[in-house]
């Protein structure tokens, strides 16, 4: 292995990076310079559907970062996703203000008609867009902090931390169901009307939020490819393929580890709080144990361990998704699971293994594979 | 015979009427001399009032026929002939029975109109029916009707009773005509009957004697009396409390066993073999709706159904198993994550397949009789059979596969390929075909918990999702690749759980139990019981 | 890395960017010719949990389309279904309502079953102007522009059920389970305020929430057991939804609640659910709804063959949804008839005050307030998986969106008739509405 991954990542990532601008540029001129008659104009639907799969994107980015590099294979990254999901949720209805159903400038819908007296101290601040913006890292990071600084000081690994981070998404998630956490309940948080101050409904509002998804987007991927490059990202991939050796060279392994976890629940956090308006419902769904799932399979299929697989594989997965239902209602699931098995049994290294990439990279062998 | 039946019946009327609940005053004296012919005959057209008046005359007519239309209005097998407005029971086991008006012989089936009952009839008509079998030869039938007259009846069956209970021999039948007497002796005027009620009283263990107590407590006059409803009260309390632990204790056990029987199978998957298996829970499913097939198959014969869906499940979901593994997993192994992939990709595919062929409806699978009711210990206590079996059902099977994991040249075998590959495949193991066994093993067993699963939830595409991820959790908190473990984990689990509910309710006791596990995790990184030496490692 | 292979795969990737690119253009450049059909939307779940339910809907609208096809058509024209898949999951619930607003461009949607998935779809399709007929029972406290709700209002199947129970049976305590969202949160709040209004004391109500698909009841029933043996005659109202009934109403078998001792009434179990498991220890358990297969009317008869005939199947029930979505059909072609065009604004101003028949002998007549007229009537459950109705009310009740019992609902009122008010959500107090669009 004489190749770094930097070297290795280079051009690929500059074909992403550059696609990924492009996107930027092109598709606020096609949706809203481009007259709707012709058949190059971008709807807003279709707008909004990049942008979300970009968000999508940023969150299997944020996986691959543990799990490709650090060897923690999470289950329960929706959990950070939906937390950040939340903090803009909150966010979100604070702006309905005194424009919703029952025309209360201070409890949203859902409270009122289940008679809640008073706004509960925890929505408070959340009127501010700093303040939740602020949260839409903060907590998904507090929680990763929390757990992971328990977790990898006992030394949880392998399939037990995968358990446990699933365990923890599946509890969240029946605490997020529960009417009584005041979080809406199953409906969750929905009937956004604008964000900063710009109507959700407009096409100028759609583009906005989709650039600044690519924009983060590409952020992100900067990010985590300057933390892999480091040297913090050479002890990462050394934790990843022998844990024990590098302890006991003297790294102190659990803050590696917890570093880079809070990091990617940050990012998680961002790529749900960027999803939410453009989707315009946040609920208790997100934290379904299923739906973590799904997005290790994305970063899989995209080819785990290289970052811009991620991001292909959940551009791939979920574009895949959108066609699907709609082209086939019936079938799609045989489709969908064919595609797992065979991408399993025929790309090992996922899509990007297939593009051109015949060696073994070192980002893609996992020595031992335990987990 | 028939006056004592007709004592019997017109004693049980009044007390009859009054716990329909509608309101309906009826007294004895309010039953007209129409003939017994013309009352039934106009059952065919009355509505669900006058139907009520119909059966207190009906009953207190003491005609012959009486009871088996009581019954058979009952079990709703009572027919009217729309052409000729005869009435006519069938019963599911035996011959039409012509009961009043002209019969025809082969009415034909569109002419049949059933004569529906509705709540008000269906409670009355139990009184009634239990007032005729305190002569039963069958003492649980006696035990069972004087459970029904407990609180139901009213003073005016007290002679009866008191004849019932001197002619006993059966203990239990006894205790419950005891029982009966003794509530109904509660209203005596005289304070040391009440008193003596009040004692025999506070012997029993039976729910709604405690209330019949309590609100005699309310409205006792007599000191000596009061003191004694006192104590009876606090007795059974205490008696209450004792048997809902023991309850509360088999509602976790049979939790457990679920948990157990749907992650034992995991833990040969998972936990043995170190497939990350997501399709685990569809192999359940698979299970689940073979047993709906067998019961399709063999419609007449559906009280052993089960003993042949066991196998059959069995061999089915191995069968599956074993393709699966052949084709993708061999494949996989030493990259455990990607059959967390593949196995995701198979768990689609299979849960479609099953929306395919059997439509995205729940399938209908019967519960034999053995399987259903309860048993019931007392009045404070009662444990339901399918629960009982289940806990049997998964401490059989793991039994059975901790026997053949240890005991059998194949269970020997595969404990060697987990262990060593290369060792044992030098060793002249075929390593491929007992991975192909092991996997198809683990399958095999979820396949047989989805027939005890049949039983008690939903037969649909989803069944599997709702166990999988509990499953994980129990193999993980167990400590993978340990049976035993896997067993202590889901038994603590489940009772955990159902003791936190009644506390902190059936949502935040999950929470917990979750929240427990992970917490758990961090004492002991690898589970309850943890395997020891050199493979740990890995 | 070598030249050689850098370049190779610049090239591919460059190839495939490109072709997901024009894909993904040609994907949403969409159908620009529409114009020979009538375009009809449905967007149920065909996988995932709520697919249980679903799939029947989908297959009603199909049937009904065929159906109204064989007869012509509508305004000349073939009618046309769109079937997308949403898979029970919420936020895809949007991005299909919008798919098959903006590129499949259909004039009426017929779709959702919970509560999350109308709302999730709400703010697409009045951003679009597009026009949805939602067939279930549902909480209230809402009625959209563009959205006709054709299920029950609780006004339609919670408060008649309650009075059936308390006049008519006489019960006294009362047990409020519930799976705990939306619908059951809304329905027990109203109820317990209802209840309370009627004279029912805090200590004669049990309220109790458990979480979707709970399957482990024994607590719970033991529970109920306990509640319903102080003396009093005890009833279950319960709103539980979907898959947990069927492990429910087991233990309710197993531990011998029968409906004689402690009735349950459901408002979200029908024949359909009842299908999925024996009922024979159920029998005399209780449902409310607006329909009934057993209900003996010619019309119900001639749609209960339709079905058979269409389904294939003819042991395969029909449900209360399925009524409903057959009058938000029937209502739907009757105003386009009217109005003469599929256009929205049009429908919507033509469709107040049409009455179509329903299926149990009446009429439905869609109100200004977006919802319809409907008798209620109250069925036990029979050992064969059907209701027999024992209760009815004598006509039909209008819907009502907004609650009379939860103070701040009891304020509000919709109609989208009256020019003076023309919203859904007219606070009375205020006299406004408030910025909702509805």
């Amino acid at each position: 292995m004489t190749d770094s991954p930097r070297l290795l990542n280079d051009a690929a990532s500059r074909w992403l990076l550059g696609t990924l601008a492009l996107l930027i540029l092109l598709v606020p001129v096609f949706s809203l310079a481009v007259p709707e008659t012709s058949p190059f104009h971008l709807s807003t639907y279709t707008v909004a559907l990049f942008g979300k799969y970009l968000c999508l994107a940023l969150l299997a980015l944020a996986l691959d970062l543990v799990w490709g590099y650090a060897g923690i294979l999470s289950l329960g990254h929706g959990a950070f996703f939906a937390l950040g999901g939340y903090a803009m949720g909150m966010y979100l209805m604070r702006q309905i203000g005194s424009r919703g159903v029952y025309g209360n400038p201070l409890l949203p819908d859902f409270m009122v008609f289940l008679n809640w007296p008073a706004l509960p101290w925890y929505w408070h601040g959340f009127d501010n867009f700093f303040f939740a913006a602020l949260m839409v890292v903060l907590v998904p990071g507090m929680l990763a902090f929390a757990f992971g600084w328990f977790a990898f000081r006992s030394r949880v690994t392998g399939v037990y931390l995968s358990i446990i981070t699933q365990a923890l998404t599946y509890a969240l998630m029946l605490a997020f169901f529960r009417n009584d956490m005041g979080f809406g309940g199953n409906n969750g948080l929905t009937d956004f009307k604008e964000l900063l101050g710009f109507s959700l409904t407009s096409a100028a509002t759609k583009n906005g939020l989709f650039v600044c998804s690519g924009l983060a987007l590409i952020a992100g991927f900067l990010l985590c490819r300057w933390v892999v490059a480091s040297r913090l990202g050479r002890v990462l991939v050394a934790v990843r393929d022998a844990e024990s050796r590098t302890r006991f060279m003297g790294y102190r392994v659990e803050h590696y580890k917890l570093f880079v976890f809070v990091l990617s629940a940050m990012l998680a956090g961002v790529a749900g709080a960027l999803y939410v308006p453009q989707v315009g419902i946040i609920n208790p769904g997100e934290f379904a144990p299923l739906a973590s799932i799904e997005v290790v399979v994305w970063v899989a299929v995209g080819g785990r361990g290289y970052l811009y697989g991620a991001i292909v594989g959940a551009l791939l997965v979920n574009y895949a998704k959108t066609w699907f239902t709609g082209a086939f209602p019936e079938v799609w699931l045989f489709l969908l699971g064919g595609l797992f098995v065979v991408s399993t049994l025929f790309l090992p290294r996922g899509v990007i293994g297939l593009l051109g990439q015949r060696r073994r990279l070192p980002a893609a062998t996992a020595p031992g594979g335990t987990h | 015979m028939k006056p004592l039946l007709l004592l019997l019946l017109v004693l049980t009327t009044a007390g009859a009427a009054a716990d329909s609940g509608t309101g309906t005053t009826m007294t004895i004296d309010a039953i007209d001399s129409r003939p017994v012919d013309e009352l039934m005959l106009a059952l065919g057209t009355a509505s669900f009032r006058d139907k009520e008046t119909l059966v207190t005359q009906l009953a207190a007519s003491g005609d012959a026929r009486v009871p088996v239309l009581l019954q058979a209005l009952l079990d709703g097998t009572l027919y009217s002939d729309a052409t000729t407005g005869a009435l006519i029971a069938t019963p599911a086991d035996a011959a039409p029975i012509p009961l009043a008006g002209a019969a025809r012989a082969d009415v034909p089936k569109d002419d049949l109109r059933k004569i529906t009952v509705n709540n008000g009839l269906r409670s009355q008509l139990r009184v009634l029916i239990a007032a005729t079998q305190l002569q039963n030869p069958d003492p649980a039938v006696r035990r069972q009707a004087a459970r029904t007259l407990t609180g139901n009846a009213q003073t005016t069956l007290l002679p009866l009773l008191d004849r019932a209970l001197a002619a006993e021999t059966d203990a239990g039948a006894r205790a419950a005509l005891a029982a009966a007497q003794a509530s109904l002796n509660l209203a005596n005027p005289d304070p040391a009957i009440r008193a003596a009620a009040v004692a025999a009283l506070a012997e029993t263990s039976d729910k709604a004697i405690l209330t019949l107590l309590e609100q005699q407590a309310g409205t006792e006059t007599d000191r000596t009396v009061k003191a004694g409803l006192a104590r009876a009260i606090t007795d059974l309390r205490g008696r209450e409390q004792r048997f809902a632990f023991v309850g509360d204790l088999f509602f976790g056990l049979s939790l457990g066993s679920v948990l157990l029987l749907a992650a034992v199978g995991l833990a040969i998957t998972f936990g043995v073999m170190g497939v990350i298996n997501m399709a685990h829970g569809e192999m359940i499913m698979l299970g689940a709706y073979t047993t709906y097939v067998v019961q399709l198959l063999m419609p007449s014969h559906i009280e052993y159904s089960l003993a042949v869906a066991v196998p059959a499940a069995f061999v089915v979901t191995a069968l599956v198993g074993i393709a699966i593994e052949r084709s993708v997993i061999r494949f996989l192994y030493g990259r455990p994550l990607e059959t967390l992939l593949a196995t995701f990709g198979i768990s689609l595919v299979l849960q479609q397949l099953v929306r395919t062929i059997f439509s995205p409806l729940n399938k209908s699978v019967i519960t034999p009789q053995w399987l259903s009711g309860s048993w019931e210990v007392n009045g404070m206590l009662s444990l339901t059979y399918n629960r009982l079996y289940i806990i049997l059902f998964a401490l059989a099977v793991l039994a059975s596969l901790i026997t053949l994991l240890r005991k059998t040249p194949i269970g020997l075998q595969m404990r060697a390929v987990t262990q060593n590959r290369a060792m044992a495949s030098s060793m002249g193991i075929r390593t491929g075909w007992v991975d192909a066994l092991t996997f198809g093993l683990g399958s095999g067993i979820a396949g047989i918990a989805g027939v005890a699963l049949s039983q008690l939830t939903n037969v649909g595409p989803n069944l599997g999702q709702s166990y999988i991820i509990d499953s994980f959790l129990v193999v993980v908190f167990g400590g993978v690749g340990n049976l035993l473990g896997t067993f202590v984990a889901a038994m603590s689990l489940g009772v955990v759980n159902k003791f936190a509910e009644p506390l902190v309710g059936a949502v935040l006791a999950k929470i917990l139990i979750l929240v427990f596990v992970i917490l758990f995790i961090q004492r002991r990184p690898r589970g309850l019981f943890a395997l020891k030496g050199r493979f740990v490692e890995d | 890395m070598n030249e050689t292979t850098r370049t190779g795969f610049r090239r591919r990737f460059k190839k495939t960017g490109l072709q997901v690119l024009t894909t993904a253009l040609a994907l949403t450049a969409g159908s620009a010719f529409a114009a020979d059909t009538i375009k009809v939307g449905v967007l149920h779940s065909l996988s995932g949990t709520m697919a249980i339910s679903e799939t029947t809907l989908k297959d009603t609208v199909l049937m009904l389309i065929d159906e109204q096809n064989k007869k012509g058509g509508l305004l000349g024209k073939k009618l046309e279904a769109v079937v997308v898949d949403p898979a029970s999951n919420w936020p895809l619930f949007a991005e299909k309502a919008k798919e098959l607003l903006v590129k499949d461009k259909v004039d009426v949607i017929y779709g959702c079953w919970t509560s999350v998935s109308r709302k999730s779809v709400l703010p697409v399709i009045e951003e679009a102007n597009g026009l949805l007929f939602y067939p279930v029972q549902y909480e209230g406290e809402e009625s959209s522009k563009n959205v006709f709700y054709t299920g029950a209002a609780p006004n339609q199947q919670a408060i008649p059920a309650v009075d059936y129970l308390m006049k008519d049976v006489g019960v006294k305590r009362w047990v409020l389970a519930g799976t705990d969202y939306v619908y059951p949160r809304t329905t027990n709040k109203i109820l317990e305020a209802y209840l309370k209004s009627k004279g029912v004391a805090a200590e004669d109500i049990m309220i109790n929430y458990t979480p979707f698909g709970h399957s482990d009841w024994q607590t719970i029933v033991s529970d109920i057991k306990k509640f319903g043996s102080a003396g009093k005659k005890t009833a279950v109202v319960s709103t539980i939804n979907g898959d947990a009934n069927v492990p429910f109403y087991k233990e309710l078998g197993n531990q011998g609640i029968s409906a004689e001792n402690i009735p349950v009434i459901a408002f979200s179990v029908g024949e359909e659910e009842l299908s999925g498991f024996d009922t024979t220890p159920l029998v005399g358990h209780l449902a409310a709804w607006n329909y009934f297969m057993s209900v003996n009317t010619p019309e119900n008869a001639a749609f209960i063959k339709q079905w058979h005939a269409f389904i294939k199947d003819p042991k395969r029930v029909t449900n209360d949804p399925m009524e409903a979505t057959y009058i938000g059909f029937n209502l739907w072609v009757k105003a386009v008839e009217k109005a003469k065009t599929t256009n929205v604004d049009a429908v919507r101003k033509a469709i107040y005050g049409l009455s179509v028949p329903n299926l149990t002998g009446g009429k439905a007549v869609m109100l200004p307030n977006h919802h319809i007229t409907k008798p209620v009537l109250i069925g036990e459950i029979q050992a064969n998986g059907q209701f027999e109705v024992v209760w009815k009310t004598d006509k039909e009740v209008p819907g009502d969106a907004w609650t009379d019992y939860l103070p701040e609902s009891a304020k509000i009122t919709s109609d989208w008739q009256d020019p003076a008010i023309n919203c859904g959500n007219y606070n009375t107090a205020t006299k406004t509405c408030s910025g909702q669009n509805y």
